[in-house]
């Protein structure tokens, strides 16, 4: 009951810190709540956000994903490749979920079974997959992909609302049933918490962890192709250094690094806070790096500041 | 027989060493004149920043923590030091090196005091540091680049510098500066007590707790020391490039990860060397200068092959290390019976 008390007044919290940037925002530029800025906001980030949903889920599990980024970026390549070599497109989509899944699967047993650090594992497909990317379209950049897959990424969907929101609230609300609701999400909490535990209570955590890492890698490649349809064209780089604005994102809305606690809800306000903030530092004119900066003061201070409140003795150590 | 005298570390780095001279021998026999002295110049000098960088970062990793705002204190401290001589021409070597050490240790001690007595983990601090000293660099530099044209002569030509020459093989200064202080670094670590208690608070922090070492202190003067090589990093990296842009050192946080890990260094803390660390930057580096010149892949190839190989080392690493343990637990079985 106290971790749920807890966990209720972080999130609270979160929602003053929104409400406080929305009415900043909204009393300094007058185009802010409009609908069309509004769709913008989140349009213009919204593969990072729907990557986050899964990260949360991988997180949570007291693991971490440095290679979603990379995913991400080759899923898109991959895609373009495809289509320059003349491959029907919806058959290049489930190709490039189907690599997205490969990925998955090749961090999950290396960390499962291997036993590896994920932070190693994934820090060297990070670089693998990038590489992949980058021998797959090598400096060229490829576009005029068909109308219909241009249109879902760019065009309104559900009357202007575009498909890559759309898709980001079925899967907020797929990702929630099963973490917050599910046998499977409970599980994740307790592996989370100590997967010694878990082994002794007959949970396969082996597989478990690998299932997690499998879903980070499809959303991952999901979310790629999202990227090239609502951009047009692709490059090498696509996705670079997205890592860790995603894992900013996951730990500003709670989740603990060490794992077993946060929740979905925690990481759609950070998602709502860190786009409305870039976005009304972006119409103040404040270029990119400072929008950064900003965001990771923000990391730091809300991490802070139950910590400087509560004041309770405790010892030191832990993991990284 | 020889196995079974050395320590695990020993074996580490000499399975390291062995892998290194197959990979040079594998690129001899498939690229004509490989082995020439420009490829020792060229391998040594690309290295030497990364060298220290990934010093840096075995540091703190000992201690069972990570710093991923290394990259943005080598950025911001090669910035600082160029503008700093740019303004004061007549300032020598030395003094700016300094100057940039101990900004960069500012930033360790910044990144220190939150992680060691507010205990917020490393892996968040320095993920949020290493945007706000980028964003820093942003504002301090007020969008301008620093340029080869506003350098002294002397700190360009520095990186070119030729101490000596063994053979047809030149030493340059950048080169012997940072195996210097991977050397020292790793002289202090192995053989001064104080800096024991790294591994100490790195292999199990409540035991050290117990033992009564200080481990708060012993984190914020991990990151003060690797935010102080940062910074010399900085100033290599100045002399070398000249020309530094708000994106200088983006990206080598990862990188020294990656060049630790190879070399041996435990995410975990506790184990490895920065000795380790050197030969796996060198081991990293050679494989990417190599793969540009074989003519059998494209340049692309080098991320990819460089993925497959750290996870394929760290792998390796992992199942072996596990062997040589059960051996060692047999052997000592064996003595007692």
């Amino acid at each position: 009951m106290t971790a749920l008390k807890r966990l209720q007044s972080w999130e609270g919290f979160l929602i003053a810190v929104l409400l406080f940037v929305v009415l900043v925002n909204a009393s300094s530029s007058p185009q802010f709540l409009t609908t069309g800025n509004l769709v913008n906001l989140f349009q213009l980030s919204i593969e990072k956000a729907i990557v986050a949903l899964a990260m949360t889920l991988v997180i949570v599990n007291a693991e971490i994903d440095l290679s979603v980024g990379s995913m991400l970026g080759l899923s898109a390549c991959a895609f373009g490749y495809m289509h320059e070599a003349g491959l029907d497109a919806r058959l290049a989509v489930v190709l490039c979920l189907a690599i997205g899944l490969a990925g998955g699967l090749l961090n999950g047993i290396s960390t499962a079974w291997l036993g590896l650090p994920s932070l190693v594992v994934t820090l060297a497909t990070m670089i693998g997959f990038r590489g992949a990317a980058r021998v797959l379209v090598e400096d060229r950049g490829i576009g005029s992909f068909p109308g219909w897959f241009t249109d879902l990424g760019q065009k309104g969907f559900l009357g202007p609302v575009p498909f890559g929101l759309v898709a980001f609230a079925v899967l907020f609300a797929v990702f929630w049933v099963v973490l917050q609701r599910s046998g499977f999400g409970r599980k994740t909490y307790v592996i989370g918490t100590s997967r010694e535990v878990a082994e002794y209570a007959g949970i396969d955590t082996g597989r478990h962890k690998i299932v997690l890492f499998a879903v980070s890698g499809v959303i991952a490649a999901f979310a790629g192709l999202l990227y090239a349809a609502r951009v047009g064209a692709i490059r090498g780089d696509v996705g670079l250094g997205f890592e860790l604005d995603i894992i900013t994102i996951v730990l500003l809305g709670g989740v603990s690094i060490f794992g077993g606690t946060g929740s979905l809800m925690g990481t759609l306000l950070a998602v709502l806070i860190v786009l409305s903030l870039r976005n009304g530092m972006a119409l103040q004119n404040i270029t990119g790096h400072i929008q950064t900066g900003v965001v990771g003061l923000l990391l730091i201070g809300s991490v802070l500041a139950p910590r400087i409140r509560l004041r309770r003795p405790r010892r030191a150590g832990g993991m990284p | 027989m020889m196995i079974k005298t050395l320590s695990p570390q020993a074996i580490r780095l000499l399975a390291l060493i062995a892998v290194l001279v197959l990979v040079l021998a594998f690129f001899a026999s498939q690229i004509d004149n490989y082995f020439n002295a420009r490829l020792f110049t060229r391998i040594s000098t690309s290295v030497a920043i990364m060298a220290i960088i990934a010093c840096a970062q075995t540091i703190v990793m000992l201690a069972r923590q990570i710093d991923l705002s290394v990259g943005s204190i080598t950025g911001f401290t090669a910035f600082a030091a160029g503008s700093l001589i740019a303004q004061y021409p007549g300032l020598g070597g030395v003094p700016l090196a300094l100057y940039a050490m101990v900004i960069g240790a500012g930033f360790g001690l910044v990144n220190g005091v939150i992680v060691a007595w507010l205990r917020v983990p490393a892996i968040i601090v320095t993920l949020a540091t290493m945007a706000i000293f980028r964003s820093l660099l942003v504002e301090f530099s007020g969008a301008k680049s620093i340029t080869t044209a506003s350098l002294p002569e002397w700190l360009t030509r520095f990186p070119n510098t030729v101490l000596f020459r063994v053979g047809a093989l030149e030493f340059r200064a950048v080169v012997v500066l940072a195996v210097a202080v991977v050397v020292a670094v790793y002289l202090v670590l192995a053989f001064l007590r104080p800096a024991r208690r790294l591994y100490a608070v790195g292999s199990n922090p409540e035991a050290a707790e117990m033992a009564g070492i200080n481990q708060r202190l012993v984190i914020l003067l991990a990151f003060v020391a690797s935010g102080a090589l940062a910074g010399l990093a900085g100033f290599i990296f100045l002399a070398r490039f000249g020309n530094i842009t708000v994106v200088a050192g983006l990206g080598f946080e990862l990188k020294s990860v990656a060049a630790a890990v190879v070399g041996g260094v435990s995410i975990n803390g506790g184990s490895g060397s920065v000795l380790g660390a050197l030969v796996g930057a060198v081991l990293v580096d050679t494989i990417d200068q190599s793969l540009v010149r074989w003519p059998l892949v494209s340049e692309f190839w080098r991320e990819a092959v460089l993925g497959l190989l750290i996870l394929l080392a760290v792998a390796a690493d992992a199942v072996l290390g596990r062997r040589l343990m059960a051996m060692r637990i047999r052997r000592e079985r064996e003595k007692r019976a």
